[in-house]
């Protein structure tokens, strides 16, 4: 393994583990407030015992989003001195701001948490919804980060350096829209769905509890609208992508050469060495139409860059068409699940919709992930499109293998702990899940040596 | 003096702050880390379960400081950030891992239910990377300030171990790694002094604790001394010549004499003050030692800053920032660090999930 694909392995591992729970941290905040909001309302206790679970749930999964958040924010530096160096003034503002977001969700998640008796339920809900809101502010703004990266602006090159900076031009970038949009709404999607397809699982084993019965109700509540705007969004991406960067769309649609009326090609492997997609599902017209609306548009092809420019065509392709796949599916389990609540026909008695339910739960995150290849993958050889080539901007260190494989192992290890430990919190049943780590803990003190109550 | 508001030194200023606040409240859980892996004694657990309650609802707050250092560094100083994680690549990828192991097992810990060997194990993570971490951040820091970096980015012929080992491990940079250890120690038990407010063995406990680390603190100051005479002649020199210096350290050691002097009478909120002021004034003290440098022997404040106009919107979002969130973290505070004390709090149960 070259130093530079360990580079690029590494940064791609660390931020494809950190996403995971970057999407939790915006979805799981406004689950929590939901219910919390409907416990007001309703004064059903059973809300608040999903909101005080959720925050549980939180409480981990927050702890690993920020020590890997911290991670990669060295990690840029620690791998791609030269794209810092280069980009430092230019993305510093979104990155900025975020830490402001992160600050702002740190702190009330602090107030969250331990504040259940300490202030009014007014109070509480209004630092649940802050949580929430620093949340989605600071997935928008390092998605801004990425999208200056796809479409840079603000800057003039001269001799190879940048100058006649705009400090402020990459929060208006062109792929910023498209791209928060569609993040915002996949996380949204992904936690409702995962959040629901686990609920739903638990209904399907008995499908009278109450409990579960609410959770799946305000899961489906965030998932569907999500779910049903995302293939539209995608649309959307998708012809920015072909405006900014149509190398990165010939990639993802497997179109090699330069055509009018190009197809949409549904599969398929693109061969690298014949330069043609073989074995797709065409529909004559379709790409063209879909990134220009004109069926008869030229759409260029790979054929427009040196062979030795092309990102590896196959992994975009396949990678796009899972997103696409998964979203489609997730679309439809979406509109079904509307179609019954509509007509008041309780979703946990239709096993069918439950078990397509447990279907979609993982697929957020597949498609997020599959969406993230196609966006940096596809943007190879470039780190800044058309600017820096990701080869210019590795560190010089050698061995960077070692990092790649030491982080590997961490994140692997951390995953199976947390895996574990959200298992005990869900299936626990939830009369006898009030114990709590520190009464426990206190208890404990007490019996070895401590004074007893009231010291 | 009013060349020394310049924007590029106000930015710096802030980055410094920023690390300030990070050592006063993060270095502060790094030491409460410490202290839980030499908890002792008969009340050995519920030292345990004091450390927990003080850390739990602001670690993650406390952490933020680090981040926005780091942002800040990058957006605004970028080739010293640049150069800093090329040359100091292993040390700074080892302090990640401590953090992330840090952070990590203490949630972990306290979201496992059972009183087992597994939620021990975690415990003993926990305090392990508590210890490991500081060591780092303050090999980071000696070896930013002693010049190894920019000789470092200089031996770009060298071997692996010539370019990227051997620059931070001398016995000086070490020494400075074991100083920010003792100090951290000692601020986290002057705070838990103040945190066990209405349990006298315990505040005893983290008293002696507390002067304990003093000594230590003095111990590594002296013996970095000596080897930085030894080793690192060039960081004498500004240590002691610089026009800031002699004041300074003046200070330093009377906000050091004041934490004793407090500690030993009882005055337990007062010798948080003093500590706190004293580990601030190490801060500025160091970064005024490699002022107006950044990277001393490599960039100044001035080569390193971004375009005027990316500094002055940081500013702004900065300033902003401040007025949005200084109330917010002192609600944060003042909901859990003014009374009840975290020992009270041990009685509030239900106030947590
Ligand atoms: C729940 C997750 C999810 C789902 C169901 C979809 N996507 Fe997606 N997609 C993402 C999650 C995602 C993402 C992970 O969030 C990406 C990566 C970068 C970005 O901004 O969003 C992404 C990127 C992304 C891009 C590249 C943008 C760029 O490089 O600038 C395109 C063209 C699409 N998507 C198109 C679609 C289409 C046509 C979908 C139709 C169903 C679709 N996505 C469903
Ligand atoms: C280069 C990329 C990235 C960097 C440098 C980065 C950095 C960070 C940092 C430092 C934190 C911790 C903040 C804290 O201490 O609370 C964090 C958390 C977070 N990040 Fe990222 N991040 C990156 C990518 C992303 C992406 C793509 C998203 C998109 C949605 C995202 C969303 C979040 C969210 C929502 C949190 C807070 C919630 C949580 O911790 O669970 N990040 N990130
Ligand atoms: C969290 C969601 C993200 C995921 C899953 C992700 C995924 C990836 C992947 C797969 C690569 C490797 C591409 C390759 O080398 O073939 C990569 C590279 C990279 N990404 Fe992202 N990315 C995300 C968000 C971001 C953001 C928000 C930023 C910056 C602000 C960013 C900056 C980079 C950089 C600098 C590289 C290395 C250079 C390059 O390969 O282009 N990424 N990422």
């Amino acid at each position: 393994m070259s130093d530079l694909l360990a580079a690029r392995s590494q940064m791609a591992m660390s931020l494809g583990f950190h996403i995971v729970f970057a999407m939790l941290g915006i979805g799981l905040p406004l689950l929590m407030v939901i219910a919390e909001w409907r416990h007001l309302r309703t004064g059903d206790p059973v809300y608040l015992e999903l909101a005080k679970r959720w925050a549980k749930g939180t409480t981990i999964l927050f702890a690993v989003g920020a020590v890997s958040g911290t991670v990669l924010s060295l990690e840029l530096g620690l791998l791609f001195p030269g794209f810092m160096k280069f980009a430092g003034a230019m993305i510093g503002m979104p990155f900025s701001l975020e830490g402001f977001a992160f600050f702002l969700e740190g702190i009330f998640l602090g107030v969250y948490l331990y504040g259940w008796k300490r202030i009014s339920p007014r109070a509480h809900l209004g630092a649940g919804v802050l949580v929430a809101l620093g949340g989605v502010m600071s997935g928008i703004f390092v998605v801004m980060a990425n999208a200056w990266m796809n479409a840079p602006t603000g800057f003039a090159m001269r001799d190879g350096v940048p100058v006649d900076i705009d400090p402020l031009a990459a929060l208006r970038s062109a792929a910023v829209l498209p791209q928060t949009l569609h993040m915002t709404l996949a996380a949204y999607a992904s936690t409702g769905f995962g959040v629901a397809g686990i609920h739903a699982f638990m209904l399907l084993r008995n499908n009278g509890v109450h409990f579960h019965r609410l959770a799946l109700g305000v899961a489906l509540a965030m998932a569907v609208p999500a779910a049903v705007a995302q293939p539209l969004v995608g649309d959307f991406a998708a012809r920015f992508v072909a405006q900014t960067q149509p190398m990165k769309l010939a990639a993802l649609e497997g179109q090699f050469i330069t055509e009018r009326g190009a197809p949409l090609r549904i599969g398929g492997w693109p061969d690298m060495e014949r330069a043609e997609t073989r074995m797709a599902l065409e529909i004559p017209g379709g790409l063209s139409w879909l990134a220009y609306r004109d069926a008869d548009a030229e759409v260029r092809g790979l054929d427009q860059v040196p062979r030795a420019d092309w990102p590896p065509v196959p992994v975009v392709h396949i990678a796009f068409q899972v997103m696409v796949a998964l979203g489609f599916y997730m679309a439809f389990v979406a509109l079904w699940a509307a179609w019954r609540a509509v007509r008041r026909r309780p979703i946990a008695e239709h096993r069918g919709l439950l078990w397509a339910l447990v279907a979609a739960a993982p697929m957020g995150f597949i498609a997020t992930e599959a969406g993230w290849v196609v966006t940096e993958v596809g943007r190879q050889p470039w780190v800044v499109q058309g600017v820096l080539r990701t080869a210019d901007a590795v560190t010089p260190m050698p061995g960077l293998i070692v990092p790649f494989l030491g982080f590997t192992l961490l994140y692997v290890f951390l995953s199976v702990v947390v895996v574990y430990l959200l298992r005990r919190q869900v299936t626990a049943s939830p009369a006898s899940s009030e114990g709590d780590g520190h009464r426990t803990a206190a208890t404990g003190a007490r019996t070895s040596g401590g004074p007893t109550a009231h010291g | 003096m009013a060349d020394l508001l310049t924007l590029p030194n106000v930015l710096a200023a802030a980055i410094l702050v920023s690390l300030q606040a990070y050592v006063l409240f993060g270095g502060a859980d790094f030491g409460a880390g410490m202290w839980d892996l030499l908890a002792r004694g008969p009340r050995r657990e519920f030292q345990r379960t004091l450390i927990a309650k003080a850390i739990g609802p602001i670690w993650e707050a406390n952490h933020v400081w680090f981040v926005l250092a780091v942002v800040v560094l990058f957006s605004c100083f970028p080739p010293a950030f640049a150069m800093l994680t090329t040359e100091l690549h292993v040390p700074l990828s080892l302090m990640l891992v401590g953090i992330v192991l840090r952070g990590t097992a203490f949630v972990f810990r306290s979201a496992d239910e059972r009183r087992d060997a597994v939620q021990r194990r975690w415990g003993l993570v926990f305090s392990l990377s508590s210890v490991f971490t500081p060591l780092l951040l303050g090999i980071c820091a000696g070896a930013i300030a002693s010049g190894a970096v920019a000789r470092a980015a200089q031996m770009t012929g060298a071997s692996f171990t010539g370019r990227f080992i051997v620059p931070w491990t001398s016995p000086f940079i070490l020494g400075v790694g074991a100083f920010t250890l003792a100090l951290f120690a000692f601020l986290a038990a002057v705070y838990l002094t103040v945190e066990a407010e209405g349990h006298e063995p315990l505040q005893e406990d983290f008293r002696r604790r507390a002067l304990g680390a003093a000594v230590a603190v003095f111990a590594c100051a002296a013996a970095t001394l000596v080897l930085s005479r030894r080793y690192d002649p060039g960081m004498t020199h500004t240590l002691v010549n610089s026009p800031w210096a002699v004041p300074l350290q003046l200070l330093t050691g009377i906000a050091a004499v004041g934490a004793i002097l407090a500690l030993v009478t009882r005055r337990f909120r007062v010798a948080r003050l003093a500590a706190g002021a004293q580990v601030s004034l190490i801060v500025w003290g160091w970064a005024l030692d490699i002022f107006p440098s950044i990277i001393p022997g490599a960039l100044t404040i001035m080569e390193a800053a971004s375009p005027a106009g990316t500094l002055r919107a940081t500013l702004i979002v900065l300033a902003v920032g401040a007025v949005i969130l200084l109330p917010s973290l002192a609600y944060l505070f003042r909901i859990f660090k003014s009374r009840p004390s975290a020992f009270e709090r041990l009685e509030d149960l239900s106030a947590d999930v």
